[in-house]
């Protein structure tokens, strides 16, 4: 983090202990909304903690996603980013975290046990995305059909490329 | 006057006060134009245009078309109204097979006549990929006029075909 992130984040989460600020890597405050990026490494830690710890209490996942920064207007210097959407009930405030996953290695721990909504927005990332998530129960497509080859979000899929189901559920003996 | 005196000219002319003749099949298709059975197979706006449609103000049943069913044993006209995807196209296939003869279909909304602005990797591109269309209604969604005006043209399709043949005029590749 650098000095001006560690002033912000004093400002907007204090008490923040130190094992979990050494895993930001930088803050971000747009229109009132916080923005962490987190160490790929540690992120199951930094939300369990957020979720567990008696004076933070983000207790609700809003949304989980990736992204593709591939071609964005903002260039980054990995290509996907996982975003979580936490809500804390008792702060009544939110909070997004991202971790950027490298295109050689798109993978990240699975929140699937802290969140039972995480189980299907993860498949969501890995259908849409090829998100790997490290844990996963049944980290299989969720939207795609199941004939479905590569990952229809990503920005170097044609966007016009379509694909037929092949092995349809029979329909005679009706 | 007697009995005798009754010429052959003038019985019929008492006949055709009572009754006319016509075809078996112009009687058959009469009845089965003005009495069609809609299941409506709706996953988008287009369905919302049908129930305004179905409602006292365009009021469908002015046309014999208002008995709406959803099984697809009780009816013989499957209007596909909105989008369907890849993913869904062996579940129309099936309602389209579990309808019995004879059987016609409308495509309500570009959408599901041609994919619609959908050219991308998910949607159908036109439910006659699958099954037989008899009238495509475009628009979107069309409006409930639009709606009623595909409803008067399979009625005059219904008119102009036979009834023997029906199966037959319902054969295609897949």
């Amino acid at each position: 983090m650098q000095e001006t992130d560690i002033k912000l984040l004093a400002n907007i989460l204090p008490n923040l202990p130190e094992n979990i600020q050494s895993e930001i890597l930088s803050v971000e405050e747009f229109r009132g909304e916080t923005t962490l990026s987190i160490r790929k490494e540690s992120i199951r830690r930094v939300v369990e903690f957020l979720k567990n710890d008696p004076s933070f209490r983000f207790d609700v996942m809003m949304d989980l996603f990736a992204m593709d920064y591939m071609k964005h207007v903002t260039p980054q210097t990995e290509r996907f980013a996982v975003v979580y959407y936490l809500v804390s009930l008792l702060q009544t405030r939110r909070l997004r975290l991202k971790v950027f996953l490298s295109e050689e290695d798109p993978s990240v721990d699975s929140i699937h046990d802290l969140y039972k909504a995480a189980n299907w927005f993860e498949r969501e990332a890995f259908d849409l995305y090829g998100i790997k998530f490290n844990g996963h129960p049944n980290l299989t497509r969720i939207l795609c059909h199941s004939d479905f080859e590569g990952h229809p979000l990503r920005k170097d899929y044609p966007s016009d490329k379509y694909q037929r189901l092949k092995n349809a559920m029979p329909s005679e003996g009706l | 006057m007697s009995e005798h005196s009754l010429t052959v000219s003038s019985a019929e002319a008492d006949l055709n006060n009572v009754a006319f003749t016509t075809r078996l099949e112009d009687f058959v298709n009469w009845g089965r134009k003005n009495s069609l059975w809609p299941l409506p197979f709706g996953t988008a706006c287009c369905a919302i245009e049908y129930m305004a449609t179905v409602g006292s103000h365009y009021d469908i049943s002015r046309f014999g078309a208002e008995v709406v069913r959803f099984s697809p044993r009780q009816a013989d006209c499957l209007l596909v109204l909105g989008t369907v995807v890849e993913k869904m196209g062996p579940i129309l296939k099936q309602i389209y097979d579990q309808m019995l003869e004879p059987k016609w279909v409308i495509a309500v909304g570009v959408c599901a006549s041609s994919g619609g602005f959908y050219r991308a990797y998910h949607v159908m591109q036109g439910i006659d990929n699958i099954i037989p269309v008899d009238v495509y209604v475009p628009g979107c969604p069309p409006t409930p006029e639009g709606i009623i005006y595909g409803m008067l043209k399979l009625q005059e399709k219904i008119t102009k075909g036979g009834i023997v043949r029906a199966r037959d005029r319902h054969k295609i590749a897949r």
